[in-house]
């Protein structure tokens, strides 16, 4: 039981709020020294995964091309382009979106979408949807980022099954022989559609709730802003007025 | 060194890429009169650079304590902010404006290539999106005639609003890899077969299904609790005991896994990196967005495994 305490050490320290970072770590140290494992080995095992996993952390490749365009109006761009679609709604951006995603990722595309396509287009695209121009709340432009990025990951999970030789599937398959039964990727790719199916449906028809939903946190916005609670600040994000004085930030 | 560079796979060049653009970031840091912290940001992403581009030549306990040193600048304090030189807000107006929709076109390019070089040969989504970020560089520099060197402050802006979350995915990879020596898993996938009733169908699928989410919950991981729960619930209880098609339970209880991926602050680069990337103030807001999908998801995944048992 006492190899569990590693688990404990993360949900206390996430839970009071200590960096996640510094959390992770202790929890590593927890669980190996009470599994008796030396410090070295501890570091070792560190080490080993860290190095294995750096696919993971490819996204600075992408960062100068997306600052550059966002230095010369990538954002202002996507604002009007999106002012002249009437029929543009942040909803039915993310459906699109979101199609786009799970076709690609079961045709074997495992791209970076959070920071390809998230950041540089989905998300400021979407928030002009919402704005209309009007300034909103960090916490209101936060509720669209969230549902921005879950687009991406929920595109992603629930489509890459549908490709024959991805990575889920492969390691199915060799746990299952592992386990003494053979199975045919062609069979278990069949498997994933109808969750694939359910996933864009339950989607889209979360799209149409929060497209409700968001215009309710917008209006809350310009009520406070009427109150004189919120401020708009130079890049046209509600405030506090304390908050403005320190530099709008 | 010639014969060095014969060895090196194709991944290993993304690797000494991504490497390469950090010890710029670093070194722009490090000179950086303005940045409140330009020491420790300078050398944390040095260290991360160094562990990019050498990572696959050092023991691993060097590597080990290359991180160790990263979360010591974390745990003082030493990350911060600096001078990007970035543009004001009436420039980008005037920009968007003189430049139009073209600014698009970088964008659009890095999703293009990246599926034009996965899709149509060999060398991978992931070598896909180095070259395919070099050419969306070369054609971003050439449509907004910016300097490399802005480029790569720009870039360093946006690194430095993610700060240290950017090594946390990789982190919680060793944190699982760790629980896995340590056998957490076993004793985890144990502890839900004993409690599950064996001759009730529905019940154990709900606790195969269950199960893969929480598990992968804790390791941050479906594929590391796949293993697991399958070779503790699902195989013995639903194949060896009420004969059900390994065919369509494996699949399905993946994707029950993946439901709890989209719930755990575990898998950092699903879903805490974004909030950083994205400039959210809520470190829980991509969790909190994903939660109400993944409870009905996993929903439907535990049905729709019964239904084709």
């Amino acid at each position: 039981m006492i190899i569990l305490s590693g688990i404990l050490v993360m949900v206390i320290g996430l839970m009071l709020r200590f960096n996640a970072l510094l959390v992770v770590i202790a929890a590593g140290f927890v669980t190996g020294l009470s599994a008796g494992l030396s410090i070295n080995e501890i570091v070792g095992a560190i080490g080993e995964a860290f190095v294995k996993n750096r696919y993971m952390s490819l996204f600075a490749l992408v960062l100068p091309v997306i600052g550059i365009m966002e230095r010369h109006g990538l954002r202002e761009r996507a604002e009007i382009l999106i002012g002249k679609i009437q029929a543009a709604t942040a909803g039915r951006i993310f459906m699109i979106y979101l199609f786009v995603r799970q076709v690609t990722v079961a045709l074997g595309i495992s791209m970076s979408g959070l920071v390809a396509m998230v950041r540089p287009l989905i998300s400021p695209m979407s928030e002009a949807a919402v704005a209309q121009g009007r300034p909103i709340s960090q916490s209101t432009l936060d509720k669209i980022r969230g549902v921005a990025a879950s687009t991406d990951n929920i595109g992603n999970f629930f489509g890459q099954n549908l490709f024959l030789a991805a990575g889920g599937l492969l390691l199915i398959k060799g746990v299952m022989e592992q386990l003494g039964y053979n199975v045919e990727l062609t069979d278990m790719v069949l498997y994933g559609v109808p969750t694939a199916i359910c996933a864009y449906i339950v989607s889209v028809i979360r799209f149409f709730i929060f497209d409700k939903t968001i215009q309710a946190s917008v209006a809350q916005d310009e009520a406070d802003m009427k109150a004189g609670k919120l401020v708009p600040n130079e890049l046209n994000i509600l405030v506090t007025p304390e908050e403005l004085a320190k530099g709008g930030k | 060194m010639l014969e060095l560079l014969y060895k090196m796979q194709p991944l290993d060049f993304v690797y000494l890429l991504v490497g390469i653009i950090l010890v710029i970031f670093s070194i722009q840091s490090f000179v950086d009169k303005d940045h409140n912290h330009r020491i420790g940001t300078g050398l944390f992403w040095l260290l991360y650079g160094i562990s990019f581009i050498f990572g696959s030549y050092m023991s691993k306990e060097i590597n080990g304590w290359l991180v160790i040193a990263m979360a010591a600048i974390v745990l003082f304090k030493q990350l911060g902010k600096g001078n990007y030189f970035e543009s004001a807000i009436d420039f980008k107006k005037m920009e968007a404006l003189r430049i139009g929709n073209v600014i698009f076109i970088p964008a659009l390019l890095v999703g293009i290539i990246t599926f034009i070089i996965g899709f149509f040969t060999k060398l991978g989504a992931l070598v896909g999106l180095a070259i395919a970020s070099i050419i969306a560089l070369c054609v971003a520099l050439y449509i907004t005639k910016a300097k490399v060197g802005q480029s790569f402050h720009e870039g360093r802006r946006l690194l430095d609003a993610i700060g240290w979350t950017a090594i946390l995915s990789q982190l919680l990879a060793a944190l699982g890899y760790l629980f896995n020596l340590a056998g957490v898993g076993k004793l985890i996938s144990s502890m839900v077969a004993s409690i599950v009733p064996a001759d009730n169908v529905f019940l154990i699928v709900v606790a195969y299904c269950i199960g893969m989410a929480f598990f992968t919950m804790i390791m941050g991981n479906a594929f590391a609790a796949f293993a697991m729960i399958t070779s503790a619930i699902g195989v013995p209880m639903l194949v060896a005991g009420h004969g059900a098609n390994p065919a369509v339970i494996g699949p399905i209880a993946m994707l029950a896994g993946y439901c709890g991926t989209l719930m755990t602050p575990m898998a950092a680069n699903f879903n805490i990196v974004p909030v950083a990337l994205l400039e959210m103030k809520d470190t829980y807001g991509v969790i909190k967005a994903q939660i109400p999908v993944a409870i009905v998801m996993l929903t439907l995944n535990i049905l729709l495994m019964y239904y084709f048992l």
